[in-house]
């Protein structure tokens, strides 16, 4: 029988099926402050980890983004230092690998792993964090589950789990000036919906896919969740081998070349079925900018607000309504005339080299009007930065340059908007209130996060290009 | 976990899809510990002013501040992980959201912490909905083993659910103590498996 490549990860990692749900063995999970309540319940069940050498920590979501220099004493706040000192303890307590504060390699959940070489193809991936679907770029089936399911996998190293339905998402063509991954997924998200891939695991296929950098695979995987897909994933190439080799955790000489073998085998077979196909045509993706308060609010950046009174749909006039009242835009208004207060460039989606690269080639034609953040996404990524030069041109723009974290993506480390200050971000989610209480979100790529820091409005990257 | 067999409670409408849970959880609660501290939590940002005062959101009041039962549309608890959605609507009371889907990991979440996310069509729900518009405070009632909730009429729907899902909630097993009966499978499964991916084994890091 032809088998996709979920169903062959699936069947290598499947124990047991029970009434219908299925025991998977799970390679490596992946930890972060708050995964704390995953710790009470182990505790709670008087058990331990049973497989800590496969379990890692992070450091991301309550780690400051200025004042590293000072380690954890540099967190003021005396409950969200605690945070990031409960995690110490634990992952000291447990034997756990920590990426902590003060390590050279700290960053971001989603975006060490795979610099690591941590996540590697065919692996069953779990993050307790829902964009653990990133790790899919790499041909691994990942999770994200919450602290009761994650402490599931910390006791057992297996998680329960049902088939979902699969759903193979084909975007073939080229992708026109201008225009990046993170443009491909908001276009997938606006043309499916939120819940398009609810209860589905998705393959992302298609020449435009084959042609992303691994940097782009990893925004589009990671944002499947936004569309309601728990995993998203591709199929491994060369692309993903080079990007691989020589990592701390890969495999290397004659387990390399076994792995290699291996790994050439995961991709799904011709004539394999999926029980939802969905196609987009890469050439008609504009750069697109979220106007509402879900993910599926986007448009091309050309576009207007919409107007709920042209809505025939009522349920939609109802929340477009809701939406615009609380992002406080007026129907019609063209997007580009939407002024910002702020610029946030950073999260597990776009604070990658290349998203930086693409922001800097941006930045270094003009000056800030607002205040603007880089936030990168790792030590690692940081260092690479630096070394290519883009800190000095970030700063020359007047941008901030900072130190690595989720920052004002969750903002719950002290980052965070003012009430009713507006923001282009290059993070995953413009829900109300994500980016501080009374913050109004516009979720953009890098490139076009940079432009509308130049331009102090939403601005279509394309003309600063020119 | 408290076994959920049967449940008669008053039930909220909620009219606005996409409830994700950010709005049930605000992230910067995500710190608190699990406990009653939560039941505040819930709609945090509905229902307080950002000086900490009590709006007029319809939790705050009675008899909506007694609710046992959401009936919400499609995708309810969308986006982030957070289990602590989850306990913000425990500890409010909570035991039971009908929507027509569930974001995935919510759906999840919600049966390790005793509460039923029961799915019935998007028609049936908007039914509920108006029912419990017009007669605001009304109770449904839901009966698991059975797999029916019954309206404000009388009106009798089936629902479906997973039987380990609904054998989970009825017992209120734990999960953990489930799968330890499996040990041997699984440490025989990864000795297979680790043997036929070498490439697995090697000790990485720096």
């Amino acid at each position: 029988m032809a088998l996709t490549l979920f169903d062959k990860i699936w069947d290598a990692h499947h124990v047991l099926t029970e009434e219908g749900e299925s025991l998977l063995y799970v390679d490596v999970a992946l930890a972060q402050e708050n995964t704390s309540h995953a710790f009470v319940a182990l505790e709670k069940a008087q058990r331990g980890v049973a497989r800590p050498q496969q379990v890692f920590a992070f450091t991301d979501h309550y780690v400051p983004t200025t004042g590293r220099a000072r380690g954890i004493d540099g967190i003021p706040v005396a409950e969200i230092r605690n945070m990031v000192v409960q995690l110490q303890a634990m992952a000291h307590k447990h034997g756990i690998t920590l990426f902590g504060i003060d390590n050279p390699d700290q960053g971001i959940m989603h975006i060490v792993p795979p610099e690591q070489g941590i996540i590697q193809p065919g692996l069953v991936v779990i993050g307790n964090d829902s964009h653990t679907s990133t790790h899919g770029a790499f041909g691994s089936l990942a999770y994200g589950v919450g602290a009761s399911e994650f402490a599931h996998v910390l006791a057992t190293q297996t998680l329960w789990q049902r088939k979902p339905g699969t759903m193979r998402i084909t975007i073939d063509g080229e992708l026109g000036f201008g225009v990046a991954a993170k443009d491909v997924i908001l276009a997938l998200i606006a043309h499916i919906g939120v819940d398009g891939a609810t209860g589905h695991a998705i393959e992302y296929a298609g020449s435009a896919i084959r042609a992303l950098s691994m940097e782009g695979r990893m925004t589009v995987c990671n944002m499947s969740i936004e569309a309601g897909g728990r995993v998203g994933l591709m199929a491994p190439d060369d692309k993903t081998y080079a990007w691989m080799d020589g990592r701390p955790y890969a495999p290397k000489g004659k387990a390399w070349e076994q792995g290699l073998d291996f790994w050439r085998s995961l991709t799904s077979d011709p004539g394999a079925r999926f029980d939802k196909e969905v196609n987009l045509d890469a050439a008609q993706i504009a750069p697109t900018v979220t106007w509402g308060i879900s993910p599926e609010h986007a448009l091309p950046v050309t576009g207007r607000v919409p107007d709920p009174a042209q809505e025939t749909d009522e349920k939609k006039r109802g929340e477009y309504q809701v939406a615009l009242d609380y992002m406080d835009l007026k129907p019609g208004m063209d997007l580009r005339d939407i002024r910002l207060d702020r610029v946030f460039i950073g999260s597990c989606t776009n604070a990658r080299i290349e998203d930086l690269r693409a922001a800097a080639e941006v930045a270094k034609r003009g000056k800030a009007v607002v205040t603007t953040w880089v936030v990168p996404g790792s030590m690692s990524v940081k260092r690479q930065a630096e070394k290519e030069g883009l800190d000095q041109v970030f700063l020359k723009a007047g941008f901030e340059w900072r130190d690595p974290g989720c920052s004002m993506c969750t903002a719950i480390n002290g980052d965070h908007l003012q009430p009713g200050e507006r923001c282009a971000s290059t993070s995953n989610r413009n829900f109300r209130n994500r980016q501080g209480p009374g913050g109004r979100t516009h979720l953009v790529s890098p490139a076009m996060a940079a432009a509308a820091a130049l331009k102090g409005r939403l601005t279509d990257v394309r003309e600063l290009l020119k | 976990m408290t076994p959920f067999t049967t449940l008669t409670a008053i039930a909220v409408p909620m009219d606005e899809a996409n409830l994700d849970t950010n709005q049930l959880c605000p992230t910067r609660f995500n710190k608190v510990p699990r406990g009653p501290k939560y039941r505040e939590v819930l709609f945090y940002d509905q229902r307080f002013t950002t000086d900490g005062k009590l709006t007029d959101y319809m939790l705050n009041r009675a008899p909506y501040d007694q609710a046992g039962i959401i009936v919400a549309d499609r995708n309810f608890g969308c986006g982030s992980s957070r289990e602590t959605a989850v306990y913000a609507l425990y500890e409010f009371g909570i035991r039971c959201v009908i929507a027509p889907s569930f974001g995935d990991i919510f759906a999840a979440n919600c049966a390790k912490n005793g509460l039923l996310a029961l799915t019935l069509s998007e028609e049936t729900c908007a039914g509920l909905r108006r029912q419990l518009h017009e007669k605001k405070g009304a109770t449904l009632t839901v009966d698991l083993a059975a797999q029916t909730a019954t309206d404000v009429a009388g009106g009798v729907h089936p629902f479906d659910i997973h039987p380990v899902r609904k054998r989970c909630l009825l017992e209120g097993l734990d999960d953990i103590a489930r799968t330890l009966q499996y040990q041997n499978e699984i440490v025989t499964f990864e000795s297979s498996y680790r043997k036929s991916r070498p490439w697995l084994n090697v000790q990485g890091g720096r």
